[in-house]
């Protein structure tokens, strides 16, 4: 074995957190009036099209949470006993080898083949000039970038575009098959279905969204092998690899931090929410006095004292790795101790409201002991607002973290994330000539995140909130019999636009 | 006389998820000038569309497709919606059921009635105050210049309906649409609010279109009926016509399914419809009554039944009165088929009930199930920084009450006045302040929790929402099964009560229980939303029997439900009783279920039992100045009686500062000084009719 498996704290927490939500997904299939909310999800296009999105930054995040230490190559054979470098590197670190090693020196833009710092060179006849000096990697195949690059640039992009769509070309064409199969029909008809729209999954919409992804994947791919496409950071690092890095980041801090408050928003709420009384009122001091801190300094401070925690005993981290992640991990709790009021306060009021519900009194008078009132009759009735409010905080978590780091109080500088990225970037800003690049990497990135995120959140809220129906449209007979009216010559006085 | 509201032919569609529903079909009615004209039917059967669809008020997924409405030569339909404007309130005005939702709670009175008049008169200032309290004093708001400053929540349910109906009067209107205007109040206040309308139709001349599901009520208002079914119109008919004979199948059984106590004296079960309203987003072919009808023949299940006249102004929408058809003759056989049907009911039920009651009687010691001494239940009023107690609302005051074996007793009284918290002081739901109560001998205030929780099987409790007393994520068998979990039936045989059927397996068991409230055992592997309101409250009965009660506390079981659905679930509750020897606390407010239900009643008034008798004792033979009014105040549907209706002034007291002496004076119409200062005391008439008024000589209690 030529490496070793390292899971750290957070990476556990993703697998337990991903477990959960395959056995709360097979749970929903089987129970028929949980399945009827999440089919509204899956109608809705918009909600659909945001999860395509999302379903690639959850792969890349996914890939970047199985982390592992290669072996070093000159093991100590002596002892038998293999030496594992200090490196701890993910499956996406692997992948992504050439991005990750291919370093330059110092900035250089988009695409360039040039440094974007001038530098001291000599030359082979030992006079020195200042000058653009070419990257180490970047257009490095190019004889002349002057004259060749653009063309080059062009021909590589159109080609990985090219075989993105014949990707995305068999991958719509091996669904239609599923769905002609399912639906015992022939292929032609099955695509015409999807093109026309008429399916109840909105697919056309769904595999336009795919196509508009393959394509840009395809191209950047093609790319990313030759040129540095969104350009180096000031060590020389690829903006477009710690951008691709930042969305685990995202990720975790958006899913973990919400982890962390579900369990005090749901036990604190519920209780105060179904005792009343002196624990109502105990619970209602506390998260009232909770939020009159600013959250900012309390996890300021908190990050802190982790941080002189984890600094003054070196000794129980192996690696980098493991002291950055305890970090994020921390993180991630003192945000869901800091937010988990809003959540509390909505599930007091629900269950303020439900234990006056004639089944649980029913259930009183049956003698059902609290525990499984609480268990049968609240908490899956209260299920739909901890859905709603957990996605929703997902993309202001995100964004939380991009603050916090920014600050410095957020995640170990040496955890690539949006709010390093962009904290790093600030200075630049002012620079003559301006370096934007990194900047723009980390909001663009971030914006698709969180916008997806928003959006996919806007769906699951309308499906599961029961006020919100989705109308059909109306016949529109009667405006259209009124103008035939008028038509007719009938004096009716109508100067306004109706809006009947 | 031409007439000043013309509905043609009209067509209103509610878009919903799946299919459009078709509301309103073909619905075709006019109304004169000055008539009160009543359209009847059961929930979910149009009457409301229809009324959404005259003030083009619909909600946003409803849609008129077809139809013209007019009013006078104009109509409704063609208006642009900046016209219609001017007709709502002006030329029709609406109330509403709901008095509480249909004000402005920041805005006063004064200022909502003010809204009108300068929408449609112009009126501003001192004239428009001048017109608000001349308004307000025609609906009988004594002192208007004070109250017309005053919010709403500073009011009354009765007074804020007085409010809607003033408002709806300011712009003079031509036509007012009462939409359910008394469903939500007390019958005291009911039959204040009816007389007003009576009252101001007559002085105003106008024509009010009342949508009601009450008979009772249309019988006392309306010149003409029409009867609503599944969208469309079935029969109409002049009042007295449609009161002595119903022509329509579906007008029959809606007579028949009323409770009262001409059927229990008669021994007659209630003639319940079968099924339910058919969802109006299908295809009808034939009468649309034709499946739940008893003289429906192959004809009614295949074409659409055209109008036939009955009498003058009489029509109906059957077949049976189409001259054409020849099976015309059917009809008149039912009624009496009918009654044989109920005279064998009569019979076996007396047979059934006779002999095991003796027996039951014999083998138990005590002789009262249910006994209630003194039962007070204060909830007290925090106020200020600390909470602390600043006084008690005495929701319950000192009720006393037996329920023997196998018997009813009704507790009956006005929204408020503690009914449901005396249910719930029984069940220990709520912890009594003071009082006893003692169940087969056992004292069950101050129980430990453990074994009140082991007694929690001998007494069960049914609600008045059947929407809400059943938990949208259980299936139907976890809702049954849950009792028996939690008080471990059929799981140990050692409680006595479970009898023979403690040693069925709960599977089984849950099948039976199904069974015995008319449902089939393959419905308990779905969830509530799938069923009516009728069949929820039979699965609500079913959770109760599951536990093997001797005493069921039934809370408004039928409030919530149409006549015809409350016929079926008055039966089962009939039935259940007879076969399984339950005891019944009773608590309702409608008069009619008590006469045909209760064995005993017991009428309640803020918090205390004024009148306690039999059932024929007090219904027949009323002696509180209370009850009196009470029943007084029910509407009825004999037409020719002219019952002296006994008016009460006012609303009920509030129960955190109930009036000095006896809590009803400040409302009595034979209020003497002695009874604004100590409640009275007992009054006997029989050993078993008592009450508490000054009007009797108080009697020494024999005990």
């Amino acid at each position: 074995m030529s490496f070793k498996p390292v899971i750290l704290w957070t990476d556990a927490l993703v697998y337990l957190l991903v477990a959960v939500i395959i056995v709360f997904a097979w749970y929903v299939r089987r129970n028929e009036h949980l399945r009827a909310p999440w089919r509204r999800v899956i109608r809705s296009a918009s909600g659909m099209v945001s999860l395509t999105v999302l379903i690639f930054f959850i792969a890349v995040g996914l890939l970047d949470t199985v982390h592992l230490r290669p072996a070093v190559e000159k093991s100590n054979s002596a002892n038998g006993e293999r030496i594992y470098s200090v490196d701890v590197l993910s499956l996406f670190d692997l992948i992504a080898g050439p991005l990750r090693t291919r370093v330059e020196k110092t900035y250089s833009a988009p695409f360039a083949a040039y440094l974007y710092a001038r530098e001291t060179v000599e030359l082979p006849d030992g006079k020195q000039v200042r000058e653009f000096p070419r990257l180490e990697f970047g257009g490095a195949h190019l004889q002349d970038p002057e004259t060749q690059l653009v063309a080059d640039v062009v021909r590589r992009a159109g080609a990985g575009g090219g075989v993105g769509l014949l990707l995305w070309g068999v991958v719509v064409a091996s669904l239609t098959t599923v769905l002609a199969r399912r639906d015992g029909k022939n292929f032609l008809p099955a695509l015409f279905n999807i093109w026309r729209g008429t399916t109840e999954v909105p697919w056309k919409a769904i595999c336009g969204m795919l196509a508009l992804i393959l394509l840009l994947l395809g191209a950047a791919l093609a790319l990313c092998g030759y040129y540095h496409i969104f350009g180096t950071d000031k060590v020389g690092q690829d903006v477009f690899y710690q951008s691709l890095k930042s969305i685990r980041t995202g990720l975790v801090i958006g899913t973990l931090a919400t982890l962390m408050m579900l369990p005090f928003a749901l036990f604190l709420g519920i209780m105060a929410g179904y005792f009343r009384g002196w624990v109502d009122d105990v619970i209602q001091y506390l998260y009232t006095t909770l939020s009159s801190i600013p959250s900012v300094l309390l996890i300021a401070a908190t990050v802190l004292m982790i941080q002189v925690y984890i600094e003054t005993r070196t000794e129980l981290f192996d690696t980098i790795a493991a002291r950055a992640d305890l970090r994020l991990l921390f993180l991630c709790i003192i945000l869901g101790v800091t937010s988990w009021t809003g959540l509390c306060r909505l599930l007091r009021g629900e269950t303020l409201k439900l234990r006056e519900m004639e089944y649980i009194q029913a259930a009183q008078a049956f003698g059902v002991s609290h525990w499984r009132i609480v268990s049968r009759h609240i908490l899956p009735n209260v299920m739909h607002i901890v859905l709603i409010s957990t996605v929703m905080d997902f993309s202001g978590l995100v964004l939380a973290e991009a603050v916090l780091s920014y600050v410095g109080v957020g995640v170990d500088p040496s955890t690539i994330s949006f709010g390093t990225m962009i904290n790093a970037a600030r200075l630049e800003m002012a620079r003559e000539p301006m370096v934007w690049w990194a900047l723009l990497a980390a909001f663009g990135f971030m914006f698709a995140l969180v916008l997806s995120a928003n959006l996919f959140a806007d769906a699951v809220q309308n499906a599961f909130d029961p006020r919100v129906k989705i109308l059909p449209a109306k016949a529109g007979i009667l405006p259209h019999r009124r103008r035939r009216e008028e038509s007719k010559g009938k004096s009716v006085s109508s100067t306004v636009e109706d809006s009947f | 006389m031409s007439p000043l509201l013309r509905i043609d032919n009209l067509e209103t569609v509610l878009h919903t998820g799946s299919a459009p529903v078709w509301a309103v079909d073909g619905l075709t009615l006019h109304i004169l000038k000055g008539e009160t004209f009543a359209l009847l039917g059961e929930s979910g059967c149009g009457k409301s569309m229809t009324a959404l669809s005259v003030m083009r008020l619909l909600p946003e997924a409803g849609e008129i497709i077809a139809g013209s409405i007019r009013i006078g030569e104009e109509d409704l339909l063609l208006l642009p919606e900046a016209a219609m404007r001017g007709v709502r309130g002006k030329r029709i005005s609406m109330i509403f059921q709901e008095p509480m939702l249909s004000l402005n709670p920041v805005m006063t009175v004064g200022d909502q009635i003010g809204e009108v008049l300068k929408r449609h008169f112009n009126l501003r200032g001192l004239l428009a105050q001048e017109r608000i309290l001349e308004i307000l004093n025609q609906v009988g708001i004594s002192d208007a210049s004070r109250h017309m400053t005053e919010y709403p929540f500073q009011f009354s349910g009765g007074m804020k309906q007085r409010i809607m109906i003033a408002m709806a009067l300011a712009g003079e209107p031509d036509l007012l649409i009462a939409d359910e205007p008394t469903t939500a109040l007390d019958v005291t206040i009911q039959a204040q609010v009816l007389d007003l309308m009576r009252d101001l139709q007559q002085r105003a001349g106008m024509a009010i279109l009342l949508i009601t599901h009450d008979l009772a009520v249309a019988a006392q208002m309306a010149h003409r009926v029409a009867v609503m079914y599944a969208g469309e119109i079935v029969e109409t008919a002049m009042r007295e016509d449609f009161f002595s004979g119903p022509a329509h199948p579906y007008s029959q059984k809606l007579f028949d399914s009323l409770p009262g106590k001409a059927k229990r004296k008669q021994g007659l079960r209630l003639a319940a419809i079968g099924g339910n309203v058919p969802p109006l987003s299908r295809e009808f072919v034939g009468c649309r009554f034709a499946d739940r009808c008893d003289h429906a023949w192959e004809l009614c299940h295949e074409i659409a039944p055209r109008w036939s006249v009955v009498a003058s102004g009489h029509q109906v929408r059957c077949h049976l009165f189409n001259k054409d058809a020849t099976q015309g003759i059917e009809g008149p056989e039912f009624p009496s088929r009918g009654l044989e049907a109920g005279v064998h009911d009569l019979e076996r039920s007396e047979g059934d009930e006779s002999q095991p009651s003796l027996s039951s009687e014999s083998r138990i010691s005590h002789p009262c199930l249910l006994s209630v001494t003194g039962l007070k239940v204060y909830f007290p009023i925090h106020k200020g920084l600390m909470k602390s107690t600043v006084g008690y609302v005495k929701a319950v005051d000192d009720v006393s009450l037996k329920i023997q074996r196998g018997k009813t007793l009704a507790l009956v009284g006005e929204s408020g006045c503690g009914k449901t918290t005396v249910g719930k002081g029984i069940l220990q739901l709520i912890s009594p302040s003071a009082g006893s109560v003692r169940y087969n001998g056992v004292e069950l205030v101050g129980l430990e929790r453990n074994r009140l929780r082991k007694m929690r099987a001998e007494f069960q409790l049914i609600f008045q929402d059947p929407y809400s007393s059943l938990n949208p994520r259980m299936r139907i068998i976890d809702i049954i099964e849950e009792g028996m979990n939690a008080l471990r039936i059929g799981k140990d045989s050692n409680a006595g009560t479970a009898g023979d059927q403690s040693g069925v397996p709960k599977g089984r068991k849950v099948d039976a229980l199904l069974d015995s409230v008319g449902l089939p055992p393959e419905t308990k592997w779905r969830y509530p939303h799938e069923f009516s309101g009728g069949q929820r409250q039979r699965i609500a009965i079913a959770r109760a029997l599951a536990v093997n009660p001797k005493l069921i506390i039934c809370d408004e079981p039928t409030s919530a439900l149409d006549v015809s659905v409350q016929a079926q679930i008055l039966n089962l509750l009939k039935d259940l009783q007879a076969n399984l020897k339950l005891a019944y606390l009773f608590i309702t407010h409608n008069i009619s279920v008590v006469e045909y239900i209760a064995d005993e009643v017991a009428v309640m008034y803020l918090g205390r039992i004024v009148e306690r008798g039999s059932v024929d004792e007090v219904l027949d033979n009323p002696k509180h100045p209370y009850t009196q009014a009470l029943l007084s105040a029910v509407p009825v549907i004999d037409v020719e009686s002219k019952r002296q209706i006994i008016r009460l002034r006012g609303d009920l007291s509030s129960p955190a500062n109930p009036p000095t002496g006896c809590h009803f004076h400040p409302r009595c119409p034979h209020v003497m000084p002695i009874c604004r200062k100590t409640y009275p005391e007992t009054s006997m008439f029989s050993s078993t009719h008592t009450a508490r008024c000054y009007l009797y000589p108080p009697e020494q209690d024999p005990e």
